[in-house]
């Protein structure tokens, strides 16, 4: 294999500073002083840190959506994991349609389940309900989770299920004590990764968020379409830098290609 | 009354038929191989004796009692997978100890049982490792163990050295053979080595497109293939296309290949046959008028012999020399092969040879 | 051939699928038959929705210059930020791919890892760094080689440089998963045979990366003309896009049938080009590689 030459590594380092430099200037941004976003040009200061723990609406919005991502994400897995282990397990009639429907969110606008979702609750007299926004970010996180799942699932070798059953253990046992454990590391991936993309949701939620289940990416949206102040930014700072520890965790754990791509 | 009762034992897939109405008797104690190349169903076979697929019609007896629709768990057959199947995410130790724990037994007896198994495999002082840890060999050994830690009536083998460098397979054919003595277990070997059937087998069940061709101890099954299947899939051999001719001496036939009259072992047939010679039973001459002349073509060394392959006007030939002098004969000499006409085995010609 | 035992049963599969299948046919299904149904309603600015059917809708997305535009700027910001993903992604990739190991995995993890960022703190990374007192307008006075700055934020090139940041991962992912299938000794054949290095990539590594950079595309393409925040944001109100069109129809004009009428117009769309393109993709590509 070629070794870099030295253009390819400048354009890489361009690429880089590319990638970087908006969450970069977010970060430093963060520690200005001033009442309006500018560099930090007299000196670091954590007034907008500080300043985090009286918004309210934006402490607010964090919890929220943390409940709501984790509310989510179990309810998807809860649904993902029999259904992933059906679609590989078995080969049926309907299987192609079926896996397609449950990864059709993803070749859905989020604009369009938006206007979708809000349609159905304003019809339904749903809006405001925890437990239906819940539902709409499950189907959007639904197809991630059951990737994650489906590509462990394949990966494992069935033979050692029958080396189970013929050991004397009864199905129930063998999935507990040998397929489960086996999958585990595919199913927290999948669970980090659905709390991570319901946690991230705007365009969808943004159609279907109220006063009282408000988001924190809406509330800071909302934020920076009408105020001018650097809050905003000392909290995307938060963010990133949790998003930078799950992002090691889910490396660590599943390895962040088999996330993202589903097989690695 | 056998102990292991096959019969009309069969597999359908749609319109392929894998497994064909097949009948095998095995007695208590007993080593079956079940040898054939890949499609020949004997995989199938192996997987509807211990359970894991539904067989489309026959029946399985284990000791009088009926398991052919016995779930798996249930029949306590031991079985060891080819890729071994072991669990990852336990210890050698939790891998063994599984199928016991599943029949309730714990504490000092689980220990003992599961120290016994190691020590049967040799792998004792291992107990703590994971299977990622282990090299191949090993990880072979913990599955025999585990399947062997259940005292099962049955020991299923289903392809368990097709992973292992020859050397070490080699070592595990005597090895096992040993520890089945040892329990005396009634035991089934899928493979498509016919060393390793050879090795290891009191009889071996030949099998062919879903069907067993010859069921035979190693030594008949060599000696005397009841079809040409079983002629050339086990070992090699010479295959000469004859008519038959009327037997010109009793204990004896002849053949007729081209204008040559061969005399061959007995047989009982009209028409075109197949007549097969073993290439060991061939001995190799300096050129004189006494038998089938040739001209050495190639000349391969194997160690423990050498193997010719000479060039005749009944066609070409292969020989196995036996390296115990040194061989006199070189590649572009005319030569003399000669044999005993009981070698000479004549089958008819309908079925299909293995290439 | 199912595990658990000969067969258990026929439905199993469908038994354990039963679960998602229910939520997903009510809250996936049912809501977008209902918006589908809703571009046919007829709108009045004074009783708001009514409840005549009407095709006046679709009538007026496809006809008025004010929707075309939309489309068309939708379309050309789609096409644009894809092409300059190719055109940047995917050296990039070739460039981590040929890294030694620990720099492959931390690099790929860096520019991977903003994927798992949300796109308002992305998006409003860089409306600070192209407004007139951003960072790269001072950056470009101070070292001269601009005199006032830079209107950027609120233009058509600031939201596609946004756009390509936001979707350029998608880019690197996809020609990556291309790289990983490839065999190193076929591009050492092709070395073997006399080729140059840089024949030998263009002639036998970048047509096997082919699949993976049209998939790529296919999603950026379906993603940038679906996106709502960046363009929001970055491109104001002056500069519409589909969603940020539908939106405004739902929540501001409140006009609730042609919102649904952009909406459904945009699924068709997306549907379209990416299940067409797929197949196409699939079919071409289909007796070259085995997937």
């Amino acid at each position: 294999m070629q070794r870099n030459g030295p253009l390819a590594l400048i354009f890489h380092t361009l690429f880089l500073a590319f990638i970087l430099a908006p969450l970069v200037i977010v970060v430093v941004v963060s520690f200005t002083d001033k009442g309006y976003i500018s560099m930090p040009t007299d000196g670091l200061s954590l007034r907008w840190y500080r300043a985090i723990f009286e918004a309210r609406e934006l402490t607010d919005a964090f919890l929220f959506s943390a409940k709501l991502g984790i509310a989510a994400s179990c309810c998807a897995m809860v649904l993902a994991i029999p259904a992933a282990l059906a679609l590989t397990r078995y080969r049926f009639r309907g299987r192609g349609v079926l896996l397609a429907f449950f990864m059709s969110p993803l070749m859905i606008p989020q604009v369009v389940l938006g206007a979708a979702f809000l349609r159905f609750f304003n019809i339904a007299g749903l809006s405001g309900s925890f437990f239906w926004l819940m539902l709409t970010h499950v189907i959007v996180i639904v197809p991630y989770a059951m990737r994650m799942v489906i590509a462990a699932a394949t990966g494992m070798n069935r033979e050692i299920e029958n080396a189970g059953l013929s050991l004397g253990a009864s199905p129930l046992t063998v999935f507990r004590r040998i397929t489960l454990p086996m999958l585990m590391a595919g199913i927290m991936g999948g669970w980090m990764l659905s709390f991570i993309q319901s946690f991230d949701e705007l365009t969808m939620t943004i159609f279907v968020a109220t006063p009282g289940t408000m988001t924190l990416p809406v509330a800071m949206y909302n934020h920076i379409a009408h105020t001018i102040d650097p809050l905003v930014t000392s909290v995307s700072a938060v963010l990133i830098f949790g998003t930078v520890i799950l992002t090691l965790l889910l490396e660590r754990l599943v390895g962040l290609e088999k996330v993202l791509i589903g097989r690695g | 009354m056998s102990f292991l009762s096959i019969k009309g034992l069969g597999k359908r897939f749609g319109d392929f038929v894998a497994v064909n109405n097949l009948d095998l008797d095995i007695e208590r104690g007993e080593f079956i191989s079940l040898l054939g190349p890949s499609g020949c169903g004997k995989t199938t076979t192996l997987q509807m004796v211990a359970g894991f697929v539904e067989p489309t019609g026959g029946t399985v007896f284990v000791a009088g009692k009926d398991m052919t629709r016995v779930p798996p768990e249930k029949r306590g057959m031991g079985v060891v997978f080819q890729s071994y199947a072991l669990f990852p995410h336990m210890t050698v130790e939790q891998n063994i100890a599984f199928g016991l724990e599943m029949r309730g037994v714990t504490g000092h007896e689980l220990r003992t049982r599961v120290g016994d198994a190691l020590s049967l495999v040799r792998l004792d002082g291992l107990s703590h490792r994971y299977p990622r840890e282990l090299s191949g060999g090993q990880r072979q050994r913990v599955a025999i163990a585990r399947a062997l830690a259940i005292r099962p009536e049955v020991l299923l083998l289903d392809e368990p050295m097709s992973n292992l460098d020859a050397k070490l397979r080699e070592e595990m054919h005597i090895e096992l053979r040993a520890i089945q003595r040892h329990l005396n277990i009634t035991t089934v070997l899928v493979t498509h080595d016919q060393v390793e059937a050879m090795t290891m087998s009191d009889r071996i069940a030949v099998m062919h497109g879903g069907r067993i061709v010859q069921l035979d101890t190693p030594y008949n099954a060599y000696e005397h293939p009841a079809t040409n299947f079983a002629s050339t899939f086990l070992g090699k051999t010479n295959c000469l296309v004859a008519e038959a001719m009327p037997s010109a001496q009793t204990g004896e036939g002849q053949i007729k290949v081209g204008d040559a009259t061969i005399r061959t072992s007995p047989y009982n047939l009209t028409g075109k046959v197949h007549a097969y010679i073993r290439p060991e039973k061939i001995h190799v001459r300096p050129a004189d008028d006494s038998g089938l002349t040739g001209r050495v073509r190639t000349k391969l060394f194997l160690g423990s012999l050498w193997m010719l392959e000479v060039e005749t006007e009944l066609g070409p030939f292969m020989v196995n020399v036996p390296n115990s002098a040194p061989i006199t004969c070189g590649e572009g000499d005319t030569v003399t092969l000669a044999w005993d006409s009981r070698d000479v085995k004549v089958l008819p010609c309908e079925e299909s040879v293995h290439a | 051939m199912p595990s658990l035992g000969a067969s258990r049963t026929k439905h199993a599969p469908w038994l354990l699928s039963t679960p998602a299948l229910a939520v997903f046919v009510s809250m996936l299904l049912t809501p977008l038959v209902l918006t589908g149904l809703l571009s046919f309603y007829a709108f009045d600015s004074q009783r708001g929705l009514t409840d005549t059917l009407t095709l006046a809708n679709y009538l007026e997305v496809f006809t008025d210059g004010y929707y075309l535009e939309i489309f068309g700027r939708t379309a050309a910001m789609a096409l644009l930020v894809t092409l300059v993903c190719i055109v940047i992604g995917v050296p990039e990739t070739v460039i981590l791919s040929r890294m030694q190991g620990r720099w492959r995995g931390i690099f790929l993890l860096v520019i991977l890892a903003p994927l798992l960022i949300s796109v308002v703190v992305r998006t409003l990374g860089w409306s600070i760094l192209l407004g007139t007192q951003g960072l790269i307008n001072n950056a470009l006075i101070a070292i001269g080689v601009l005199d006032e700055p830079l209107r950027m934020l609120f233009t058509f090139s600031g939201m596609v440089i946004a756009l390509v940041h936001v979707m350029v991962p998608f880019m690197v992912l996809s020609v990556w998963a291309s790289i990983q299938k490839l065999d190193p000794q076929v591009e050492q054949a092709g070395l073997s045979l006399g080729a140059s290095r840089a024949t030998t990539f263009v002639r036998v590594i970048l047509p096997q990366l082919l699949p993976g950079i049209l998939s790529g595309s296919i999603i950026i393409f379906a993603l940038t003309a679906s996106a709502f925040a960046t363009p929001a944001l970055i491109g104001g109100r002056r500069l519409k896009v589909a969603a940020t069109a539908a939106y405004d129809e739902f929540l501001s004009t409140l006009n609730w049938p042609l919102g649904a009428t952009i909406a459904v117009v945009l699924l068709v769309a997306n549907v379209v080009v990416i299940a067409g393109c797929n197949r196409w993709v699939e079919r071409r590509f289909r007796s070259v590689f085995e997937s």
